[in-house]
């Protein structure tokens, strides 16, 4: 999907400093060789399996289908990884890269703590050193995670920039990187930033679509009509998509967190909301306004608090294979509590999202049509900031 | 000719940088003629950007209390029109990529032309995403300016080959901001430019005191300074022009 020059469509390139350059060709020499190195496979694959509890499962959600009665509903539970979240596909692909090609420290950004809990785990498992950023305003909303950052061994920079958000963690990762680049990764998150990361960080998250495919084979002999996932920068969406995309059949739905709604400016909602535009070293749709500032975005969920988009949503947008809908805070807290009490599975509220639009659609769908919704990360961070929006005054 | 080139004409060149609308235009426009007046050959004009992944703590800082002052690009471009009215000294623009992007990159660059801009520096377009605004530069004679960094290495010949107007040193690691100490070799940089491009070299990031000044243009044809202004600015609010011109002053006698 990916053209010589990381462009999806029109959307993605390398838009960042000179100083970056080399360090991101240097990136892509060490991706291409890797990615097809045996050994390298074969160790990622090992990680995969024996550490983070590889495959995830897929799981029929019998209750919730009768309730609902539509389509039938299956949960890929990458909410069972270790660490918690579908981050760690990602992170062990990377950090393995990394230490093939000879850093001994990784930084990153990261927005409810998932990726940056998981980028600590990395980096305490391969004895790397690690150091994450993260908005001053969600180290207060995912106090727990920045506790478990630190117990795995890793530095937490609490960032004050701008909105103290999952952009401006992202932006300081990005200065941080150009001030030490010789010892140093930028193990980033999410299908977003300068080519290469975009198609890095999708093939090992690949693995979610790879693994649903097989899945649903075996135990429906078809593929699912619909797979629902949450999108922020888009990298357990595009995971859950990727395998799909050829297939045309199946929809690929990115739910979108619209915060407090897609016509209030309280929102995060970048395909519905946003323009065309340059920022985080990709060209994609970003909340922005008419003079290209970034917006100040909002969603009740730090992981899809962000004004962008990875550059492959952006073309998959553009040619109309992927549909991008927006999913309200609202939605999403009665998601997080549906699924709660009828399946006892408490998701991520960023997880939510997805699920919220699967309740919308489900009843509309027959009862022979099959959907699946990937439940990106598991709900036990986000029960003090739920309790305190349904207003108990709970603290962790 | 490029007009930036008359900016390296008379010996090395000082260039300022100031962000537009920190804490207003009215002052920006007292600022640029204090520079011109003590000595600046050569002028930075930022617009600024809400996320500059560029800069350190003290760029960012002019960058949010410009636009909390509510400067905006069509403000910025009628400030100029006015300002090119006595300000003669070549003037360009320092900005990111997507501000020139979202206003229409024609319709900027073109402005640009008709206002008497000479140049845009674009801290986030590398050279392999030059031909997102290149083209319509030169359509309109405005000089896209590259940047070399000390991370470059193979990349310094190609860059410079096709570099127009100056080309933009970067003299550390890292964002902008002083630094008590330069320790890249900057000479065998600039050394790889001179045999690929005759175009003048400026270095700029944490160049702040006038003995930096000097030492940089032993092997430069002049030296950029951002952050000490910003600071001078952040400190004197809107009676900034006169500590700014006093500063601009020292360090163009250090560099002469």
């Amino acid at each position: 999907m990916t053209n010589a020059n990381g462009r999806f469509g029109v959307h993605g390139g390398q838009y960042i400093p000179e100083t970056l350059m080399n360090a991101v060709i240097e990136l892509e020499k060490a991706y291409n060789h890797y990615k097809n190195d045996p050994e390298f496979n074969r160790e990622l694959t090992e990680l995969l399996d024996a550490y983070a509890g590889r495959p995830s499962r897929l799981y029929y959600a019998e209750k919730m289908t009768k309730t609902l009665g539509g389509a039938k509903i299956y949960l890929k539970r990458e909410d069972l990884n270790h660490t918690g979240s579908h981050k760690i596909n990602n992170v062990l692909g990377q950090a393995l890269l990394a230490k093939k090609m000879g850093k001994t420290r990784l930084i990153a950004e990261t927005g409810a703590g998932q990726h940056g809990v998981a980028t600590a785990t990395a980096a305490a498992l391969m004895d790397m050193e690690c150091v994450v950023f993260m908005g001053e305003e969600d180290t207060k909303r995912q106090a727990l995670n920045v506790y478990r950052m630190k117990l795995l061994g890793a530095e937490v920079i609490p960032v004050t920039s701008g909105t103290a958000t999952l952009k401006d963690a992202v932006s300081e990762a990005m200065r941080e990187w150009t001030s030490r680049i010789d010892d140093t990764h930028y193990c980033l998150g999410s299908v977003m930033g300068p080519h290469p990361f975009p198609t890095i960080v999708r093939d090992f998250q690949a693995v979610i679509s790879r693994e649903i495919k097989a899945q649903i084979l075996e135990k429906e002999h078809r593929l699912p009509d619909a797979v629902i996932a949450c999108v922020g920068g888009g990298s357990n969406a595009i995971g859950s998509f990727y395998h799909f995309i050829e297939d045309e059949g199946v929809r690929l739905i990115g739910c979108e967190a619209a915060g407090r709604g897609i016509d209030t400016f309280e929102t995060a909602a970048t395909i519905n909301t946003g323009k065309l535009g340059i920022f985080h070293g990709m060209k994609s749709y970003f909340c922005q306004d008419k003079y290209g500032q970034i917006a100040p975005v909002y969603s009740i969920s730090a992981g899809l608090d962000y004004p962008g988009i990875g550059p492959e949503h952006a073309n998959l947008h553009d040619m109309g294979r992927a549909e991008y809908v927006p999913v309200t805070d609202a939605e999403a807290v009665c998601a997080f509590e549906f699924l709660s009490k009828m399946e006892g599975i408490i998701p991520a509220i960023e997880s939510a999202h997805a699920v919220a639009h699967a309740m919308k659609i489900a009843p509309t769908m027959n009862k022979d049509q099959i959907i699946v919704i990937t439940i990106s990360g598991r709900g036990d961070k986000d029960c003090a900031a739920i309790a305190r929006y349904r207003g108990e005054d709970i603290y962790e | 000719m490029s007009n930036i080139k008359s900016a390296f004409a008379k010996g090395k060149a000082f260039i300022p940088f100031i962000t537009c609308g920190d804490p207003d235009l009215e002052t920006t426009g007292k600022l640029v003629r204090a520079a011109v007046d003590s000595g600046a050959d050569l002028i930075e004009l930022g617009i600024p950007f809400s996320d500059p992944t560029a800069e350190g703590p003290v760029i960012q800082g002019a960058n949010i209390r410009a636009l909390k002052g509510g400067v905006t690009t069509d403000k910025i471009f009628d400030f100029v029109r006015v300002l090119r009215e006595d300000v003669k000294i070549p003037l360009v623009f320092m900005t990111y990529a997507n501000v020139v992007f979202s206003y229409g990159a024609e319709a900027f660059i073109s402005t640009c032309r008709g206002i008497g801009i000479d140049g845009i520096i674009l801290p986030d377009l590398p050279f392999e995403e030059k031909e997102e605004f290149e083209p319509l530069c030169q359509k309109y004679d405005v000089d896209l300016i590259s940047l070399i960094a000390p991370t470059s290495k193979e990349r310094i010949a190609m860059i410079a080959r096709e570099a127009k107007g100056f080309l933009y040193i970067v003299s550390s690691l890292g964002v902008t901001g002083a630094r008590s100490e330069i320790t890249t070799d900057l000479s065998s940089i600039i050394k790889v430019v001179r045999k690929n491009t005759d175009i003048p070299c400026a270095i700029g990031f944490g160049i702040s005191t006038p003995e930096q000044a000097r030492k940089m243009v032993g092997i430069a044809d002049g030296v950029i300074v951002g952050s000490a202004i910003i600071k001078l600015m952040a400190e004197y609010g809107t009676d900034a022009s006169e500590p700014v011109g006093e500063y601009v002053k020292r360090m163009k006698n250090a560099i002469k």
